[in-house]
């Protein structure tokens, strides 16, 4: 990455903002009663939020190449087949 | 005595340096490799000694050359030193190391630093596991199930977890150094489409490398936490799932056999390719394959734990994966064996080698593909079946690969020939060896037999008796490349450049080449395995440039 | 400029005569390595380098995720009961300690691609002390459950604890017991690797004093960066998943 890749300060603060915005969020979410719903939501907030540090603090939004992208969604797949994998074994074993 | 050169020796990595501070703290990704050589040799015989001793209790249907316990810690210090200290790291840290940068025609790996730090992790997981195995060794079997391994044995559990948990970051670094090495080090006009399949297949073995050794890293950490505190994170009688133990194993220790079979293909690719003179049918094939072989490789653990108690369902996911995992592999076997076709073969002691392996890794891929039919694996889980199955792969597959590429490559790597003579006996025996050990295994698994038991019915005996016999020869047959090639570096013939004309940028500099590999940086404008240009133009120089 | 001192120098002496070594411009830079034909070259091969190391702690801390995911879908009103021992404010505090902290450490690269030594080294100076702050915020928790005997072990208890909504009903222990588990072998785990980051960003500091970084060569603030980012990341994650199971009034 050359040297005027950084995006300008402005967009740090506001991502900055942002992400606290979204941890008062993600508590005040947890107050409300959502039943199945409230995991769903904290995981959403969170991702949006690691989503935001990724792309803007870890630059992967201004990269010129595709391979970086390509690693962290590699890295994301893998993790979530081990997930998803193991959760087809547990999420199963009552039904037989 | 060396034949005497006319002009002064050539400076090259092996003599440009001397002494042990120059080797014990090179960057140099070849003397690194030669590191790698020594340990991983050392290793290897600590392993087939293990072997030994199991192949000798078993001569007999009683149990009475150790005791239980003391078989138990046989086979699975046999297991733990084979798989983490010899095959996850030979190929790729010994001529993957030495063979990558200057296949794709660069001066060293991406971290020349780290891969010097791979290199000692290696060593102080090597001793931790020595001295685990010297004060009591581990008895759980290499795969530490629990409850049994956090609960209720009382051998060095977390500390030979220790010593794998660092010898696993030793591996993790190779594959971090190989991707990026792949990606950012390419000589101009290197393109993804003309590198050698040996890069593919180590690109495709870091994958696997970087993203599977992590899980059971953690899954080493949560066992020695729960074996210190006594946790139930394991254990059924705190509320614990000894299953999920196993899915944290398995997600790295499937992968983990890909990481010990890929390289092998990619070594199975180049001596084919040489050996008959052409390009390797469908290259493009083979490359994906390769990739394939990794991605799928992720998908398909819990075949290890059929009979463990997953759910129903869970085994049939598993099992239809398995079968596609297959397919890859075969994909390669088909164009290895379409390259032959029409080929101009030559049966150099490297491509007997690649022989034994076409026809031993097709047995034991196709044993696998038994095993993923889950009605045939409910009869022989835990047999020596299974055992039999592996072994095909990681021994007749793996290993054979290994030898294959240590004969192809010693002129470069030592700048001196082998005996031709000496190494065509040698892989004859190897096979011969081989298959007398491990086919009778088959049978046995199949009438009953278990693994890991040191005791047996007596009509068992014959195959067992067949089984330890061809143990034996099989050992002569890995003793005597040892031999010859130490001799050879005092006594060879020295090697020319290129010995077997083949392609490769590797084949284009000194043997031994210098410590930058190349004079120049070279410039591609040919495509792999352009064998009919190198035979073609036999009379005058290939152009190395433009 | 002060050349970065290598543990393995590679001296001169390894240009052999009659051979040439690499295509080094006149007056290149000196942070450049030999093995790379440009700076360029040796900048995205260790930005590369670091990602797919982040790939590699991704997936280790994603064993205890698989793990964390299986239990608390088994033992849900442990791991709810459990969780509400924790103290909320100190784990949202800590959030946003990090998130503060993730703002200083991009501001530093900022400054080391602009060459603004104050702006450089007061935000290195900031990213240090955050991370402690976060590390001391972590140990007085820690103290609290050792306390409150959450720490598993021979002496854990968790004795008639109710179980969120359902009172009267009480937790098991040993299942609260794999909570607490888990919780100490992530949040353990990343404070290890908080510390680490610290130092990462303490070695970053002294040579930025040295004045070692400028628009040229920045590269290790860049990727320093991008691990004290990743570290963060997992909080984000681990802050709703262990404080935030069940907090309804």
């Amino acid at each position: 990455m050359s040297e005027h890749s950084s995006s300008p300060l402005k967009t740090y603060v506001t991502i900055w903002l942002t992400l606290l915005a979204g941890t008062a969020l993600t508590v005040y979410a947890a107050t409300v009663d959502l039943g199945h719903f409230n995991a769903a939501v904290a995981l959403t907030i969170a991702s949006c939020k690691a989503l935001l540090v990724a792309l803007f603090f870890m630059h992967i939004r201004g990269a010129s190449e595709k391979l970086v992208k390509l690693v962290v969604i590699a890295t994301v797949f893998f993790l979530f087949i081990l997930l998803a994998l193991s959760m087809a074994d547990y999420g199963t074993r009552a039904w037989s | 005595m060396a034949t005497e050169n006319p002009q002064p020796e050539r400076v090259n990595y092996l003599n440009k340096e001397y002494g042990v501070g120059s080797w014990l703290l090179t960057t140099d990704h070849k003397r690194i490799a030669l590191l790698y050589l020594i340990s991983i040799t050392f290793f290897f015989f600590i392993g087939g000694f293990f072997a030994l001793l199991i192949r000798l209790e078993l001569l007999t249907p009683a149990g009475d050359l150790v005791q239980a316990d003391t078989y138990n810690k046989l086979f699975t210090m046999h297991g733990m030193v084979m798989i983490f200290f010899f095959l996850i790291p030979s190929i790729p840290a010994v001529l993957g190391n030495f063979l990558v940068p200057m296949m794709i025609g660069a001066k060293d790996l991406a971290f020349p630093r780290i891969n010097l730090l791979s290199w000692y992790l290696y060593i102080i997981g090597g001793v931790m596991m020595l001295h685990c195995m010297l004060t009591g060794g581990v008895d759980t079997g290499w795969t530490f199930y629990t409850p049994f391994s956090t609960a209720y044995t009382n051998t060095k559990i977390v500390e030979a977890g220790l010593a794998i948990f660092v010898a696993g970051f030793s591996s993790i670094l190779t594959g971090l150094n190989f991707v990026v090495t792949i990606h950012r080090m390419r000589a101009p006009g290197m393109t993804w489409s003309r590198l050698p399949l040996f890069i593919w297949a180590h690109y495709a073995t870091s994958i696997i490398q970087i993203l599977g050794t992590p899980v059971v890293a953690i899954t080493i950490v949560l066992v020695a936490v729960e074996r210190t505190l006594h946790l139930g994170i394991f254990d059924p009688k705190l509320g614990g799932d000894p299953l999920l133990f196993q899915h944290l194993f398995w997600f790295y220790s499937h992968p983990a056999v890909y990481i010990m079979i890929l390289p092998s293909m990619g070594i199975v690719s180049e001596i084919i390719a040489c050996f008959s003179r052409k390009r390797i049918f469908g290259y493009s094939f083979v490359a994906l394959s390769s990739i394939a072989i990794a991605v799928f490789g992720f998908l398909v653990w819990a075949h290890h734990m059929f009979v463990a108690g997953i759910s129903v369902y869970a085994a049939l996911i598993f099992s239809l994966l398995s079968y596609a995992v297959a397919v890859p592999s075969a994909v390669k076997v088909f164009n290895w064996t379409a390259t032959l076709y029409k080929g101009s073969i030559h049966y150099d002691a490297p491509m007997l080698y690649a022989f034994g392996f076409l026809g031993l890794f097709t047995m034991g891929g196709l044993t696998g593909l038994f095993l993923a039919a889950l009605g045939i694996n409910v009869h022989v889980t835990d047999t020596y079946f299974v055992v039999a199955h592996f072994h095909y792969i990681m021994v007749g597959g793996a290993v054979m690969g290994y030898l294959g590429g240590m004969h192809f490559w010693w002129p470069k790597i030592s700048g001196k020939l082998y005996p031709e003579g000496w190494a065509r006996l040698a892989a004859l025996i190897v096979f011969i060896g081989f298959n007398l050990t491990f086919f009778p295994q088959f049978i046995l698994g199949y009438v009953g037999m278990p693994r890991r038991y040191y005791q047996y019915p007596p009509e068992f005996q014959v195959l067992n008796v067949l089984s330890t016999a061809g143990a034996t020869v099989l050992g002569v047959g890995y003793l005597l490349p040892m031999i010859y090639f130490l001799w050879s570096m005092r006594y060879g013939k020295p090697a020319p450049d290129n010995p077997w004309n083949a392609a490769g940028l590797e084949w284009k500099t000194a043997s031994p080449p210098p410590t930058f590999n190349f004079d120049e940086e070279p410039v591609v404008t040919w495509e792999a395995y352009n064998y009919e240009q190198l035979d073609g133009a036999r009379k005058e120089e290939v152009p190395v440039a433009g | 400029m002060a050349l970065a001192k290598r543990r393995f120098p590679l001296p001169d002496s390894q240009t052999i005569p009659g051979q040439t070594v690499a295509v080094h411009g006149e007056g290149h830079n000196p942070a450049l390595l030999h093995h790379f034909a440009e700076q360029q070259q040796q900048r995205d091969a260790a930005s590369l380098g670091m990602w797919i190391f982040l790939a590699t702690e991704v997936m280790f801390f994603g064993g205890l995720f698989c793990a964390y995911l299986i239990y608390r879908l088994k033992y849900f009103a442990e791991f709810s009961a459990a969780s509400k021992t924790l103290a909320l404010s100190l784990g949202a505090t800590n959030t946003a300690v990090l998130i503060c902290s993730s703002l200083t450490v991009v501001l530093a690269v900022y400054a080391a691609q602009h060459a603004k030594r104050s702006m450089l080294l007061g935000n290195l100076i900031l990213t240090i002390i955050l991370g402690f702050v976060f590390l001391g915020i972590k140990a007085v928790e820690y103290n609290e459950k050792f306390e409150k005997h959450h720490v598993p072990g021979p002496s854990f208890q968790f004795n008639e604890v109710n179980i969120p909504g359902h009172p009267g009903q009480y937790a098991n222990p040993s299942h609260a017991q794999i909570f607490f588990a888990l919780y100490f072998v992530m949040t353990g785990l990343h404070a290890l690797h908080m510390i680490i980051g610290i130092g990462i960003f303490v070695w970053l500091l002294t040579a930025a004093w040295k004045g070692r970084f400028t628009p040229q060569y920045n590269t290790p603030v860049e990727i320093g960066g991008l691990y004290w980012h990743f570290v963060d990341i997992i909080w984000i994650y681990l802050f709703p998943l262990l404080y935030l199971i069940d907090r309804h009034p």
